[in-house]
């Protein structure tokens, strides 16, 4: 069936307001789009790994989710979502409950690139059906804008903070999405915030609703740890596509498929003189470090189209 | 034990905290008033609005009501005052300006 | 009816387990736990049980997925050991934290530095203050008996329970036990029906929420209250089992104390040897007892104190160093529970056993020769001591009271 936005707004909206996420989080943004693939006759229960969504969705007695939801611990949301599958699954089995439910869990990219990692790639090896979606926003921004292994080359994290003598980050950012594509689950694909939400939508609602485990990585800007404006997240997912440096695809069973082409690639810096985090690189002297981010991207980007179908 | 989140409040004593503090009903965080936050407000102009509903999913904050497909004006309770909504509408049919308080 | 049946420790968890038929069990293999998942896994595909056994990639997602399975409304459970406790640590708090009964078989292990598989109990003992109820075994018949009490105390009183035997000692070393008919336990443990649950049809639940300060003392309040309200449960749960079996379980077993001198508490396997040694002693016309604690949380403070209150001088012995230089885990709690007798006993400690080093029956009468010294001397000596480490001063063995100030 076609994809309407319209339509698909008419559900009940399945994260209330009232959470305590910063004004103009990509988190927010990502876990609304993620709930809404969800059929409004099936339940779901929500695990989350430690990270702002955390401690800002859930702050006692506040729980922003309509449905169940789960919080244990940074490194195990994959594997705390893995036990209330399996005890859903038995249940069932054994005839105690008769809903329909599905299993989601958010992870910021530090419990998911990094901390969480292990994790993640356990659960999804064992097969579980279940979503894991990563909100990446490129450092650990709930401790406070620290590097991570999904933090970009030349970001300034506090961690990795641009100096006279490094500029940066040193390392390139880690390619989770192709990491768990290598677990040959049926589903993984990576998405964000573009026009209708068509994107999104459609890839969450093949995570869901695709038996086994699924992987989501979206891109979710932070307007604190980037360093831009709040009102322009739409501009930065925008940019982000349309530079290349987040590339929109999905692996179905295995076959690679690109989900949007920008019809004119626009040149990365585009993307980066936006950003407070990566000012640095426009610095006279500094544009050897954006021809490098360029080269860098338009590598990657080969190596994905050598991949899609 | 206080059960409904409604109750539960900063001068509760333990005998009165919810066993292992979990929560036995959906979306308390509307109790929550966090259009206290805002500096900058979102001005919806309901006439220039062409109900293509592109700021909607743009909200952080679940705080641009829909029904029976169109939008409503803002759940200022809740609402930060990011301004994405603003940048999000291709029809300029939202403004955003400082909140007079 | 029950029957009598040759194993070891580990297969009388395992075939507890089977009896009970679990929902969950989420484990990873660690020496000297690994077979209780291996028994397990073996049951599950003879079709002999239906549990959902899930090989998790660590301990750390082993406990994980028993959260979120107990919170889901399953009933989950676990086996581990020494570094697998230890990678399991910071879940310990959240499981209790967030009153999931979870039932873990602990077979007790060193924990690494330097890595040793042998039994003692600082992998347990290290977890003692995470909020997890603890009950520890001499023998494989109790290994057995307490893990079929195990889930009906956690789950009426809504906290995690590690059920604590010896590695190798009594989880590897086979012997007669009486095991329950399978329809005895059943009966006995009962259903698990939780009020609330992920799963529930009727309402959400949200668990694990970020406690701001204005409530995170009070949740710590109510969960102490947890920890104390579990003694009465442990009891009733104790007398129930004697109706079922004839065996009868406290907080402590006392061993020929009523009439002691001097005594031992201890834990555990190495009590068996402690009691080989009151039997001698005794045969020697000397009164001397041995407590052997069971449960360590709760700590049964009180019951403690009022067995103790005839006792000139106790051993206090520690399977676990805690490096405070003022004695064990088990020394700082025993030793503060007879702190109110109105005649406080000497109480001496004795780190013992480490890294499955063996305590002998020998072993035990320099004990009891060194607290009969200080019964007719009033002079303690170093309450902090080592015994059945090989010291330059003091020989193979043991130690000299009379030197060991120096």
């Amino acid at each position: 069936m076609a994809y309407s936005l319209k339509e698909q707004l008419g559900k009940p909206e399945r994260l209330a307001p009232g959470h305590r996420l910063c004004s103009g989080c990509g988190a927010g943004v990502a876990v609304r789009g993620v709930l809404r693939a969800l059929k409004p006759e099936d339940k779901a229960v929500i695990t989350n790994a430690t990270g702002c969504l955390e401690v800002s969705t859930f702050i006692y007695p506040n729980t922003a989710y309509t449905d169940s939801y789960i919080h244990t611990a940074f490194a195990n949301g994959a594997a705390t979502c893995a036990g209330v599958e399996t005890a859903y699954k038995v249940l069932k089995k054994r005839g105690k409950i008769d809903d329909t439910f599905k299993f989601i869990t958010f992870g910021g990219d530090g419990g998911t690139y990094d901390i969480g990692l292990q994790s993640l790639s356990g659960a999804m090896e064992r097969g579980h059906d279940m979503v894991y979606v990563c909100y990446d926003n490129e450092a650990y921004m709930n401790t406070g804008i620290q590097r991570a292994s999904s933090t970009p080359r030349f970001a300034d994290a506090t961690t990795a903070p641009a100096g006279s003598v490094i500029p940066g980050k040193v390392q390139n950012k880690k390619n989770l999405t192709e990491i768990i594509a290598a677990h040959n689950i049926p589903y993984v694909a990576q998405t964000t915030f573009i026009g209708n939400f068509r994107d999104l939508h459609e890839k969450a609602e093949k995570a869901i609703y695709t038996e086994g485990p699924c992987f989501l990585n979206i891109l979710a800007p932070c307007p604190r740890g980037w360093r831009y404006e709040t009102e322009d997240l739409a501009e930065m997912c925008r940019l982000a596509v349309d530079t290349r440096v987040w590339p929109m695809y999905e692996i179905v069973e295995g076959e690679w498929h690109l989900t949007y082409e920008p019809k004119k690639p626009l040149p990365v810096e585009e993307f980066l003189k936006r950003q407070g985090r990566f000012a640095h690189m426009f610095k006279k002297g500094n544009e050897w470090m954006i021809d490098e981010t360029q080269e860098y991207v338009d590598q990657q980007w080969e190596k994905l189209l050598s991949k899609c179908k | 034990m206080k059960t409904r989140a409604k109750d539960i409040n900063e001068k509760i004593t333990w005998q009165d905290i919810t066993i292992g503090t979990e929560i036995y009903e959906p979306a308390t965080s509307v109790l929550v008033e966090t259009g206290d936050w805002r500096v900058m407000i979102p001005v919806w102009k309901q006439d220039v609005c062409k109900q293509c509903l592109l700021c909607v999913p743009f909200c952080p904050d679940s705080s641009i009501p829909v029904k029976d497909g169109k939008r409503l004006e803002f759940d200022f309770v809740h609402c930060k005052g990011c301004g994405i909504c603003w940048k999000a509408c291709p029809f300029d049919a939202i403004d955003f300006v400082k909140e007079d308080k | 009816m029950s029957k009598r049946d040759r194993m070891s420790g580990n297969e009388a968890v395992a075939i507890a387990m089977k009896q009970i038929n679990p929902d969950v069990m989420g484990a990873f293999p660690i020496t000297p736990s690994t077979e209780i998942p291996q028994y397990y896994s073996q049951y599950i595909a003879n079709g002999e049980v239906d549990t959902e056994f899930v090989a998790v990639e660590s301990e750390h997602s082993a406990m994980s997925v028993c959260m979120g399975a107990a919170a889901a409304g399953a009933r989950a459970v676990t086996a581990t050991s020494s570094a697998g406790l230890a990678y399991m640590w910071e879940l310990l708090y959240v499981a209790a934290s967030q009153r999931l009964p979870i039932t873990m078989a602990v077979v007790n292990r060193a924990l690494t530095g330097p890595i040793n598989i042998n039994n003692d109990h600082s992998d347990s003992m290290g977890a003692r203050d995470s909020g997890w109820i603890q009950i520890y075994a001499e023998s494989n018949q109790e290994v057995y008996d307490n893990y079929i009490q195990a889930m009906p105390i956690s789950e009426t009183i809504r906290l995690p329970i590690m059920v604590c035997q010896d590695g190798f000692i009594t989880s590897h070393g086979v012997s007669n036990i009486e095991l329950m008919e399978d329809e005895e336990v059943k009966e006995f443990v009962g259903e698990y029906e939780p009020d609330n649950y992920l799963l529930k049809h009727d309402n959400p639940l949200a668990v694990g929420p970020y406690g701001i300060s204005p409530y995170y003392m009070e949740a710590k309040r109510s969960q102490a209250q947890a920890m104390k309200d579990a003694m009465p449960v442990i009891m009733d749960v104790a007398k129930r089992f004697e109706k079922v079996t004839g065996r009868k379980y406290g907080f402590f077993e006392e061993y020929m104390i009523d009439d002691a001198d001097v005594a031992l508490v201890v834990i555990g396997s190495s009590a068996g040897t402690g009691k080989e040694a009151v039997d001698r002693l005794r045969a020697e016309g000397k009164r001397v007892g041995l407590i052997k604690l069971r449960v360590f949380r709760p700590f049964p403070r009180q019951q403690l104190a009022e067995a103790m209150l005839k006792v000139k001088a106790v051993a206090i012995m520690d399977k676990a160093e805690s490096f405070s230089n003022s004695g064990g885990p088990l020394f700082s709690e025993a030793r503060s529970s007879l702190y109110d007798l109105p005649n406080k006993p000497y109480c001496i400690n004795y780190i013992y056993g480490l890294g499955g080093r063996d305590i002998t029956v020998e072993d035990y009468y320099e004990i009891f020769n060194d607290l009969f010294i200080i019964h007719d001397t009033d002079d303690p000596g170093d309450i902090y001591r080592y015994v059945g480490v090989r010291d330059s001063r003091y020989g193979e063995r043991g130690f000299d009271h009379r030197k060991y100030e120096d």
